[in-house]
């Protein structure tokens, strides 16, 4: 099963809609409730990642019976250092983005714990693609 | 405990009825929304003072029955129509982050 979704700049408001259907979806797959989460978190966390920093974007998301692959790809900025990125509490949110909520560096630290397998490919000035695999029990 | 009596106990301000029978055990309290995300728990009440739709796509994904939105926090109109659509129940507090888990803390401990 696959699936396309596309990412805005900016937009918060629809922001979600791409984890709201793949968990939908999981949930009539009779997926375990657990995975379930999982998924929905590491997607939405990646979501909110490229609507945030990136100018524009697509997550695909493909499902069989061993796993969920979610892979959200923008052009962007990119990230100059991933270490960096990767560590809880550092974020280059922009102010607006935090008054939201959002911007406590625990995006990517909250993908890493709910994926099963985590890999970002980025490069500055062109962009960032973030492959998420969660295994389904 | 269930939403109802949450309603009645708390004097909150209901404004999308659904999940009132829910039961709720437990409840977050947080306004960042990755917090939530990474640690919230299904089944629990989201106690808030953020406004806009992003707050009940969270509450939808994480399954929290409600949401309550302190100091009269005014929902965005996406926020009521998402929670409408989701049903999330939309509950609004006259009292501050703080009053609301204390009563909160006292009637389900």
């Amino acid at each position: 099963m696959h699936y396309t979704f596309t990412i805005e700049r900016g937009n918060f408001a629809d922001a979600g809609q791409a984890s709201s259907n793949v968990k939908r979806t999981l949930k009539q797959l009779g997926v375990d409730p657990a995975s379930i989460k999982r998924a929905v978190v590491a997607l939405f966390e990646a979501e909110i990642n490229a609507v945030a920093h990136a100018y524009g974007g697509t997550i695909d998301v493909d499902i069989d019976a061993e796993k969920v692959m979610m892979v959200v790809a923008d052009e962007g900025p990119g990230i100059p250092n991933l270490e960096l990125a990767m560590q809880e509490g550092w974020s280059t949110a922009s102010p607006q983005v935090r008054e939201m909520g959002y911007g406590a560096g625990m995006g990517l630290p909250n993908i890493k714990k709910n994926t099963d397998e985590l890999k970002i490919d980025t490069k500055v000035g062109v962009g960032t693609t973030v492959t998420m695999i969660v295994k389904l029990v | 405990m269930t939403v109802k009596d949450l309603i009645e106990k708390l004097d909150l301000k209901c404004l999308n009825p659904v999940n009132l029978d829910a039961e709720v055990t437990s409840a977050y309290a947080c306004d960042l929304l990755s917090d939530v995300m990474g640690n919230a728990r299904s089944g629990q009440v989201w106690i808030t003072m953020q406004t806009h739709k992003n707050v009940t796509a969270i509450a939808s994904l994480k399954d929290m029955p409600a949401v309550i939105i302190v100091r009269d926090g005014v929902p965005d109109d996406d926020m009521l129509q998402h929670a409408k659509d989701e049903d999330i129940c939309l509950l609004v507090s006259k009292d501050t982050t703080f009053e609301v888990c204390g009563k909160l803390y006292e009637l389900i401990k």
